[in-house]
């Protein structure tokens, strides 16, 4: 149901204000993109968001990814309940990447941090219901009657008193001479009719019969297929290749170095391949041989004795630790993990002289932008960016390395090219969600209540990277997210963040530090629990005054039947972890082979509490694809490194859940008054405690280690 | 030059007979809907019917299938059973390992019009999906068996 709109139908009806300045574009109406002059007859297109045409048709802008979490869904919804628009008349269009398009709340286009709805929420609702505004006024004038005596409802204005009335379609026209209001009144939320409401997601149609374009659909006329030969190891450097060797198979027609390696151009992809592989490209040891799992186990291990900067102390940790009655100590180490996005990394690319054309699923369209202008030199408005449907996100496509890789390639060949990388790149050339390691000791007195905890994490910093300004006193805050914030209420808390310098390229990974920090935290409270012989979700709402963390927890709990008798063999644990401004608790039923170490994840209850709800149903498919994903990574997932380079290339060894595996997942809906809150990632940081802590239940063993595989089980038992 | 028949029409491709099938529909026959996914046939993303059965496109070479009927996620009817559950359990999230799901699911049904959970489970455990969407698949699957015998 994508409304299919030529690009240069877009620019002919939206472009006419070309030129706006990013501070008009950050108010929340956007902007008025057309002066009277410039109006195309019938289109009312009074901000950048909204397009109402004579067909009745309205269509919203949509400025954030659709990468599977239902942007192209939720946004439309929101914009169409303040404009009373009939649902059916509405379409959505993905917004070209374009400084108008940026979410005002960042002054980027970028599509990240489970923030398309809460950042998109007020300015949405704003545009539209100035466009409702005029719409009502174009009614009134029409009639000569009272703007306050017509009503729009369901694409249609009607006037209350004669009963006339006509439809957005036929307001068009007059519409789009208004003047916009500046201040528009919004709805109550009692007055809410689409939003709060399980709508069916207008993707899905296209995304059944197959017609939904992904960035790897991309066709441009005349274009070749390019593969490239990459460094075997980090770092390392080529020592020679044969070029004569790849242009000698039929359809390659350029070989070129690049920044990252040695591109093969071909007429068909599997040429291009083939012209990679003739090249044997020999490389060189790289600049780490010596990097493998071990030495980063050291690495790791080694860092949490050096001293870290510190991100918050409050009371005194080390004091209240003497003074405790029982006192727990932990260290955990955690791996790499790659985002093994289903659609691998893609980017089709045109630079010809003055203009440069970009096909991409990207998450990042500013990033796309930015790089475009330095690598070709060109002015914004020469570059024209579309994002497709992303075949998934998870934070991957934030990062902007596989258009590099495709500009320049484009302009060695001098043609439009199409990118695509293999499994194996994209598994061994990711920005990992990076390995973690931290120690934990925490203090409980003699009421059972946890009196002290001293945090030290030992990780790379994602930030220095991505955004620098965001790294304060030493502190990456992904880096200690969800631990110097976290709920439990604990008079003595110290983190310390050791930032490590190692030379493996990493990102943000759905949900970022919240999955290693909920992790920790929640099967360390679980320990301190135990130690303070309570029940674990009794011990956690001892600590908690959050009404919405409580509640969360009283619900999961309730609803997974706490406390109560399981069938033999089966085990709970419980976590919860606040993260995207939302609340989510679960609990976990499994059972262990004590024999082999296996763990079946039988059931998850879940309870989100997330404030304005707009499309309940994706809310749940949300919470059930991240606890997946969560339980996937918990379970099976891993980067292994050998030889200075990544070991891991495809699914034979990054194993991921696949159904057989997948348990049954109830989730729970919880009201609340809260602002609105996240929703792509706040689900999947809870179920790795959730699953450790029945693991321990069954068995007596903690793990401080993932994935959980039997292996891990099998040496954890062997502790108890 | 190899002769195809994909969704009841003829080709003719000018390629080697050992180049994947998945690159051939997709790229040379723009019959996008057959995603690439792993290249080992491993994720089930380019699943595809070959005279009826599941395949991966992907580990098939072009020049193994000529002579045979290939059916691709644009040949299903719009009506089949899997694609309406699909639309009434609302299964994909970013969508693109769901043709190949649903490739998979129609075999597994054309087969046994009433497959259990568990044989359910056994024919849908080699196709990936990262969003995490196996709940839905499962309950649109159950759907599909349900109206399909109802026809």
């Amino acid at each position: 149901m994508k409304t299919e709109i030529s690009r240069r139908e877009f620019l002919k009806t939206t472009l006419a204000g070309a030129g706006l300045t990013i501070a008009a574009t950050m108010t929340p109406f956007g902007s008025r993109l057309v002066s009277a002059q410039d109006v195309k007859k019938g289109l009312f297109n009074p901000n950048v968001w909204i397009r109402i045409t004579p067909d009745n048709i309205v269509t919203i802008v949509v400025n954030k990814s659709e990468m599977g979490q239902g942007v192209s869904t939720s946004l439309p919804m929101i914009a169409a309940d303040e404009l009373e628009a009939d649902w059916k008349q509405v379409r959505f269009v993905e917004a070209p990447g374009e400084n108008k398009y940026i979410d005002p709340n960042w002054g980027m286009q970028l599509t990240g941090g489970s923030t398309s709805v809460r950042h998109m929420f007020e300015p949405l609702r704003k545009a539209s219901a100035a466009a409702r505004e005029m719409l009502r006024t174009a009614a009134a004038q029409t009639w000569g009657v009272p703007v306050n005596e017509c009503v729009a409802s369901k694409n249609t204005v009607r006037d209350t008193k004669s009963a006339k009335s006509l439809t957005y379609g036929q307001l068009c026209d007059m519409a789009s001479q208004l003047s916009v209001p500046e201040n528009p009144s919004l709805k109550d939320e009692s007055q809410f009719k689409i939003i709060g409401t399980s709508l069916p997601r207008l993707d899905v149609p296209d995304k059944v019969s197959g017609k939904a374009i992904f960035g790897i659909d991309s066709f441009v006329p005349d274009m070749l297929y390019a593969a490239i030969a990459r460094p075997s190891a980090i770092g390392a450097k080529v020592i020679s290749y044969d070029k004569d060797a790849a242009e000698k198979i039929p359809g390659v027609q350029k070989v070129a170095s690049i920044d990252h390696g040695i591109a093969v151009c071909a007429t068909a992809p599997d040429l291009a391949w083939k012209g990679r592989d003739a090249l044997k490209a020999k490389w060189d040891k790289g600049s780490h041989p010596d990097l493998n799992n071990e030495t980063l186990e050291r690495t790791f291990l080694d860092s949490l004795k050096k001293e870290g900067a510190v991100a918050l102390n409050r009371g005194n940790a080390q004091n209240a630790l003497t003074q405790a009655v029982k006192k727990v100590e932990a260290t955990y180490v955690l791996p790499y993990l790659a985002h093994v996005t289903m659609e691998p990394m893609n980017c089709s690319a045109h630079v010809s002289g003055n203009r440069c054309d970009i096909w991409i699923p990207t998450q990042n369209q500013s990033g796309v932008l930015e790089v475009a202008q330095k690598l070709t030199g060109l002015k914004p408005e020469q570059i024209h960016i579309r994002t497709t449907y992303l075949g998934g996100g998870f934070g991957r496509r934030g990062f902007v390395d596989y258009v590099e890789e495709a500009l320049q390639i484009s302009k060695a060949a001098g043609k439009p090219i199409k990118l695509i990388w293999t499994r194996e790149e994209d598994i061994q050339s990711d920005f990992y969600r990076p390995g973690y390691s931290c120690r934990i000791e925490g203090g409980i007195d003699d009421n059972g209540r946890m009196t002290a905890w001293s945090h030290k994490i030992a990780v790379q910093s994602i930030f220095e990277y991505f955004a620098p300004q965001m790294v304060k006193n030493g502190i990456d805050p992904a880096a200690v997210d969800g631990i110097e914030d976290m709920d439990y209420e604990i008079p003595n808390l110290h983190v310390e963040y050791v930032k490590l310098e190692l030379p493996i390229r990493i990102g943000f990974w759905r949900s970022v530090g919240n999955t290693q920090n909920a992790f920790v935290k929640e099967t360390f409270v679980d320990e301190l629990a135990y130690a303070a012989r309570k029940d674990p979700l009794e011990f956690r709402l001892n600590h908690l005054k959050n009404p919405s963390a409580r509640r969360v927890l009283q619900v999961v709990a309730e609803k997974a039947g706490w406390g109560n008798p399981l069938r033999k063999g089966e085990s709970r644990g419980i976590a919860h972890h606040f993260s995207f401004g939302t609340h989510v608790a679960q609990v976990a039923e499994i059972s262990v082979n004590k024999k082999d170490g296996t763990i079946k994840v039988d059931r998850v209850v879940c309870a989100v509490s997330c404030g304005t709800m707009v499309n309940p149903n994706i809310i749940v498919a949300q919470m059930r694809g991240a606890i997946i994903m969560g339980l996937s990574a918990a379970m099976h997932e891993k980067i292994d490194f050998a030889n200075g380079g990544i070991q891991t290339a495809n699914f034979y060894n990054y194993n991921e859940l696949r159904m057989n595996e997948a348990p049954e997942i109830e989730v729970h809906l919880v009201k609340s008054k809260d602002k609105i809150g996240g929703i792509g990632e706040p689900g999947l940081p809870p179920i790795a405690p959730a699953v450790a802590n029945a693991v321990f239940k069954a068995t007596g063993a903690r793990l401080r280690r993932l994935p959980m595989t039997p292996q891990t089980v099998i040496e954890a038992m062997k502790k108890v | 030059m190899i002769s195809l028949e994909i969704n009841g029409k003829k080709y003719e491709v000018d390629v080697d007979a050992d180049v994947p099938l998945l690159w051939v529909i997709r790229e040379h026959l723009r019959l996008t809907g057959t995603k690439f996914g792993c290249g080992t046939g491993m994720c089930g993303s380019c699943t595809v019917h070959i005279d009826g059965k599941a395949q991966r496109s992907c580990i098939t070479q072009v020049g193994s299938v000529q002579g045979k009927k290939i059916t691709t996620i644009e040949g299903l009817a719009e009506n089949h059973p899997v694609r309406k559950a699909w639309i009434a359990e609302q299964v994909p999230q970013c969508g693109y390992c769901q043709p190949g799901q649903i490739m998979q699911a129609a075999a597994l049904l054309a087969e046994n019009s009433n497959p259990t959970e568990k044989q359910i489970v056994e024919a849908m455990s080699g196709n990936l999906c990262r969003c995490g969407t196996y709940p839905y698949i499962k309950r649109a699957i159950k759907r599909a068996a349900k109206e399909g015998r109802k026809v």
